[in-house]
């Protein structure tokens, strides 16, 4: 409670700050909007719900591409974190694509999908995959060999094994990598969506750039921050939080 | 003892009869349980091979107790690795029930040393998991594992965190678990040996008290005397560097036993005389050799003496 007292002082005293800046009338409106106008495009944006569709359809393509990516991250980290050919193989591939900013994969991406949300979704897909395969590669690897013993010893085999021990066993890496892959899907479908013209906040924000709309530019901005914040602390604190608990790595 | 075990190195069988001998005549007409026969292991270490376990033939039967006993690297958790499926021989077979093992199954569940029960999961469920595996239904592995559960007196604990039991209350949880899978025998390798000996004492008649109810086959390995004496119907004593069965001891003693009792103690003195040779072995071993391969040969091929431990240092 006494933390986010601080933190509301905080922010009410750098908007303060801001707002005195643009009184002291250094830079014209259009380079710098007033706390005010970008609370009032705010306000508008949700009232014709121009934001609101922005936010659904962005939502919309970062669920599709990062639920692939789960899927095949926690796959390939699986099979990776398993088997010494795909280590050797597929491993290397990854630990390689991963020194590759997401939004290289743009041109290609448009070659193969065309103008549209397949584009858009794949640039996702490409941003989260990589740390999600590596989170559950460092995971298996560190599932201690007693639990995967111990498992054998009361009938655990093949799939059973990898889903009652292995995978539950590496969670919290698993955890860990998805945070960070949740990330960089973020900032490649921001990116994606700033370079492709197809709604979507990226867009919206390109929108006012072109309108020369400053206070648009940063409303957006800050409702980019704000999902970032809620999905951090709705979703990823608390299963980490959930997970340390059961672990017994803090106490609860 | 049936025939058909290898007892060439089997050099003395003692029973000592001080109640009556009953249990030990009744147990020898029962049919075996596990058989193990001719089984050899090796590694190959950097200065050379290291012979881990040689020739080993012994049988069990149902509803036995029996305990490995040896110095620290006589084989004793690979020969209870092999018997668990987890580890293959170089050569032998294995019986179980009459089947020959082919790795690791649910009728031979093992208890280890760490309690190894999974952080994921609570109490109950743990105790649930190798149900779960089986495919029984959720309400029926949920009243199978309170009764487990209950066995060992930890229902009050069913919804807590692994991590907030101590460390007897872990091995209890996994014998639970264990039992609860109803399996042929159990495999308990140095369950309590990381345990403190008020601990350890409790649950020493607990064990006891579940075998008595179960009449569980037991194969525990353990390199405490006073423990195997307290526990085991029949003890091995493996010698070590080859592990070899040196001597088999048959305890006839009434249940349930102390650690301190006198004829626990009393035995506890005479097989410790006979781990003695071994545990000098071993002592010699560490402390002279900078390399492995001379202190294999030296402890092999020259009687042991006996060394003064203390003045040495």
């Amino acid at each position: 409670m006494y933390g986010m007292l601080k933190r509301v002082i905080f922010f009410t005293l750098l908007a303060g700050l801001w707002q005195l800046l643009f009184w002291l009338g250094m830079w014209p409106e259009y380079v710098l909007p007033s706390p005010v106008s970008v609370g009032k495009t705010l306000a508008r944006g949700f009232h014709d719900q121009s934001l609101l569709i922005g936010v659904a359809i962005s939502m919309k393509r970062i669920a599709i591409g990062y639920g692939i990516s789960l899927g095949v991250g926690i796959f390939a980290g699986l099979l990776i974190g398993r088997f010494r050919i795909f280590e050797d193989t597929l491993g290397s591939l990854i630990s390689g694509l991963q020194t590759l900013p997401t939004i290289c994969w743009l041109p290609l991406s448009l070659l193969w999908f065309g103008l549209n949300d397949k584009a858009i979704i794949f640039l996702v897909f490409m941003g989260a995959v990589l740390s999600i395969a590596t989170g559950t590669d460092s995971g298996v690897k560190n599932v201690p060999p007693l639990y995967i013993r111990a498992a054998k010893t009361m009938g655990a085999k093949k799939w059973k094994l990898y889903l009652e021990v292995i995978i539950p066993a590496a969670l919290p890496h698993i955890i860990i990598g998805m945070k960070q892959g949740w990330s960089f899907a973020w900032r490649s479908l921001m990116a994606g969506e700033l370079l492709i013209v197809c709604l979507g906040l990226g867009h919206l924000l390109m929108l006012g750039r072109e309108l020369n709309d400053m206070s648009q530019v940063i409303a957006v901005m800050l409702v980019i921050i704000l999902i970032g914040i809620l999905v951090d602390r709705l979703f990823f604190i608390k299963v980490e939080r959930h997970i340390r608990e059961r672990w017994g790595l803090i106490k609860s | 003892m049936s025939e058909g075990v290898g007892v060439d190195n089997l050099i003395e069988l003692n029973y000592v009869e001080v109640d009556g001998g009953q249990r030990a005549s009744k147990a020898h007409s029962v049919k075996p349980d596990l058989r193990v026969q001719h089984v050899s292991k090796s590694f190959q270490s950097k200065n050379g091979t290291v012979y881990v376990l040689e020739d080993i033939n012994l049988e069990i039967n149902q509803g036995e107790f029996v305990c490995l006993v040896g110095p620290s690297g006589c084989g004793k958790s690979t020969l209870m690795n092999i018997v668990a499926g987890l580890e293959q021989a170089d050569s032998g077979d294995v019986w179980a029930n009459g089947r020959r093992i082919q790795g690791a199954g649910p009728d031979r569940v093992v208890i280890f040393q760490e309690a190894a029960l999974f952080p994921w999961l609570n109490v109950i469920k743990n105790v649930e998991f190798g149900l779960k595996l089986q495919g029984i239904s959720s309400r029926e592995r949920r009243n199978i594992a309170l009764e487990y559960l209950k066995m060992v007196h930890l229902t009050k604990f069913q919804n807590s965190h692994i991590h907030e039991l101590s460390g007897g209350m872990k091995q209890r949880v996994a014998i639970a678990r264990a039992l609860a899978m109803n399996p042929e025998m159990l495999l308990m390798d140095e369950p309590f040996s990381a345990l403190d000996a008020q601990t350890r004492w409790i649950l020493h008649y607990e064990l006891q008290n579940i075998w008595m109810k179960t009449k569980k086959t037991i194969l525990f390995v353990t390199h405490n005397i006073r423990e195997a004496v307290c526990l085991a119907d029949r003890i091995f004593i493996l010698s070590t560097s080859p592990g070899r069965i040196k001597k088999e001891f048959a305890i006839d003693l009434p249940r349930p036993r102390d650690d301190n009792d006198v004829n626990v103690a009393e035995y506890s003195t005479r097989i410790m005389q006979e781990l003695k040779a071994e545990i000098d072995k071993v002592v010699r071993c560490e402390m002279d050799a900078d390399s492995c391969v001379e202190c294999d040969i030296k402890c092999t091929s020259v009687e042991p003496v006996k060394t003064d431990i203390g003045g040495g240092i």
